[in-house]
């Protein structure tokens, strides 16, 4: 099947300059990372090229889960309502052992939040959103671009810059970059062609991955149901989920050492299928493929003017479904450091906190789906028994159902001890501590992510200051809150706890950078120029 | 910080130690197995405070048997 092209190739008056076209920031890779540093860039005004070697949006199996903190930051860039309109909401959760059900949960969300805890759309849907929005910012005159059928096939950095050759049908062409993101993929050519390689554990799995249209069917619930050691894939796992328009998905682990050719065989592939969906299920395949999964990170994200995010720098297993969500939150962190810097208003080391901070991230969730991994494929003898000891007690007993792992849902990072973090308050609830992402609550009128933009935030609670509206050149946005109006329960519970008062120096990607209970104009110049790397 | 009890702590033991054995009698190794990482999982839950969970885990770590 061929689709039309959803960025077309379009010959550029830059495969006609005589000396390369220079442009501030050029991204490589059109996928959910490089669509959403584009926007990102495009709405803190700082002219992007993204280019892509392809003309679609991703086809086929790939990221489905998507997490309530990446919604929050689509929202930010004002593409988050049609994805959740579009998403599949789920809240129950079945575990399956063997052949018996053991239990079942129900991750009702935390009330006092404008976003669910996560949604199911498929990639391709949400990189479709992602494009209309680019298109939209575009058409509203944003210095945004998009160019299909453009390959990356050399690049040359220097200190101030980066050479870049791309290829199209019309043959190659030279471009200039003050700025590259490697937004190219798991498979980078960019960290290939820079000789960089991964660093930490390394481990690989396979798995088939099957979409099917299944019609509507009354005993199908919403509901995410997982298999250990199932009857149809012993030794194995076993994952199906729900997402739009009937489509389910399908994740059969099927260990090292397998044949992928002879595995991914449609006469192969449907009688297992049969055989997890019971004898009448009426079903269509959508797509199927065998994905063989890796863990590991780069060491730096950051070399020179090259910066590294989403699959490029980092990788981990589907479970717990943190290798877009991540990336995702990548962008969201580097976009406004960028920014200043490339303005001038922050010195280069301030992408150094983008390295940090991120490579922290990277590492915990490489932990999580470490520890998912090692829990549904046990390593040892003594690691299956006490594995199966956790799923024959959890049937009984809620004692050990907490240790079941079969995947934890991807939260945001806390950049604890960030060098961008400044004073905390022993007083202030744990939650929303320097380094932590603003939690949602509800406002008198809409809610409080709602009212953050791509600017730094000053919000007080309960007290009246008057801070300066810009400080060491940026714009600072004051938000006056008071908990007694409606919603004030979830405000007092997440940002004063027992604190009568308190007032957030909030970051342009919504972590919290400083609190304090009273209001101080020389504590708070400083916790800015700390968050923006003004200070050592 | 809570520390883990190591002095003798259990009423009437050689009964509980009976009882223990008695739980095992007629399982195979495997289920036997099965049953001592059970009994590890519920006492670990019951105790429930980490550090002393991690206390008895070098405890019983360091002790290892010396044949
Ligand atoms: C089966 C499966 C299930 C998954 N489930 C989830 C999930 O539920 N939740 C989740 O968060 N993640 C999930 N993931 C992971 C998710 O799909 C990836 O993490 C995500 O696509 C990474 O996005 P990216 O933009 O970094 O890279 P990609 O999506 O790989 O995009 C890279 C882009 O770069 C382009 N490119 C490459 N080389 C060049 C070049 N030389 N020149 C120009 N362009 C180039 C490619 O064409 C591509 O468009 C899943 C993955 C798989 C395979």
């Amino acid at each position: 099947m061929t689709r039309a092209p959803a960025y077309p190739y379009i010959r550029s008056k830059d495969q006609d300059c005589a000396t390369p076209a220079r442009h501030p920031v050029v991204v490589v890779g059109a996928g959910p990372v490089g669509l959403t540093a584009a926007i990102d860039l495009a709405i803190q005004d700082v002219p992007v090229l993204l280019i892509d070697d392809n003309d679609q949006v991703s086809h086929g199996s790939r990221a489905i889960c998507f997490a309530k903190r990446q919604l929050e930051i689509f929202d930010r860039l004002g593409c988050g309502a049609p994805m959740v309109e579009k998403g599949v909401v789920w809240n129950l959760g079945k575990v399956f052992f063997d052949e018996r059900q053991i239990f079942e949960f129900n991750l009702l969300p935390e009330a006092g939040h404008h976003r669910p805890a996560f949604i199911n759309l498929q990639q391709y849907y949400l990189e479709q959103f992602l494009l209309e929005r680019l298109r939209a910012l575009q058409a509203a005159g944003r210095a945004v671009e998009i160019r299909g059928r453009n390959r990356l096939v050399a690049l040359s950095p220097a200190a101030d810059g980066v050479a870049l050759t791309i290829e199209t049908p019309d043959g190659p062409y030279e471009l200039a970059a003050d700025w590259l993101l490697a937004c190219d993929g798991a498979a980078s050519p960019i960290r290939t062609k820079l000789g960089l390689d991964f660093v930490g554990r390394v481990f690989e799995d396979n798995f088939l991955i099957a979409d099917v249209v299944m019609e509507e069917t009354p005993d199908m619930p919403v509901e995410r149901r997982f298999w250990f050691d199932p009857p149809f894939n012993r030794g194995q796992s076993a994952l199906l989920h729900k997402q739009p328009d009937n489509v389910w998905r399908i994740d059969l682990q099927l260990g090292w050492n397998i044949d992928k050719a002879e595995q991914s065989r449609p006469e192969n592939v449907i009688p297992r299928l049969r055989a997890f969906l019971g004898p009448d299920a009426r079903f269509e395949l959508e797509w199927v493929s065998i994905y063989t999964f890796q863990c590991r990170r780069m060491e730096r994200f950051l070399h020179g003017r090259v910066i590294f995010a989403g699959d490029s720098a980092h990788q981990v297993s589907p479970f717990g479904a943190r290798g877009a969500n991540s990336g995702i939150a990548d962008v969201d962190n580097l976009i406004w450091k960028l920014k200043l810097v490339q303005k001038g208003l922050a010195p280069a080391s301030l992408l150094e906190s983008y390295n940090a901070e991120r490579v922290a991230a990277a590492q915990e969730n490489i932990q999580h789906s470490t520890r998912s991994t090692d829990f549904i494929t046990p390593k040892s003898e003594i690691s299956r028994i006490f594995r199966d000891a956790v799923l024959d007690l959890a049937e009984p007993y809620p004692a050990t159902r907490p240790m079941v792992n079969s995947g934890r849902l991807s939260l945001p990072t806390t950049y604890e001890g960030s060098p961008l973090n400044g004073p905390d308050s022993a007083n202030l609830p744990a939650n929303t501590r320097p380094g932590a992402p603003m939690m949602d609550a509800p406002l008198a009128q809409g809610w409080l992510l709602e009212a953050l933009d791509a600017r730094f935030h000053l919000i007080s609670f309960n007290c009246k200051v008057e801070p300066p509206s810009h400080l060491h050149g940026l714009d600072l946005h004051h938000i006056a809150l008071q908990t007694d109006a409606d919603g004030g329960d979830y405000l007092r519970g997440r940002y004063l706890g027992t604190a009568k008062a308190a007032i957030y120096l909030v970051r342009p990607d919504q972590h919290i950078a400083a609190r304090w209970e009273n209001y101080d104009a020389t504590e708070l110049a400083q916790a800015l120029a700390r968050a923006i790397g003004r200070e050592p | 910080m809570t520390k883990l009890n190591l002095d003798a702590n259990i009423l009437r033991p050689d009964d509980f130690y009976a009882e223990l054995i008695a739980a095992h009698e007629g399982l195979s190794k495997a289920e036997s197995d099965a049953l001592n990482a059970r009994l590890i999982l519920l006492l670990a839950n019951h105790i429930g405070d980490r550090q002393v969970l991690g206390q008895a885990l070098a405890a019983a770590r360091k002790q290892q048997h010396k044949a």
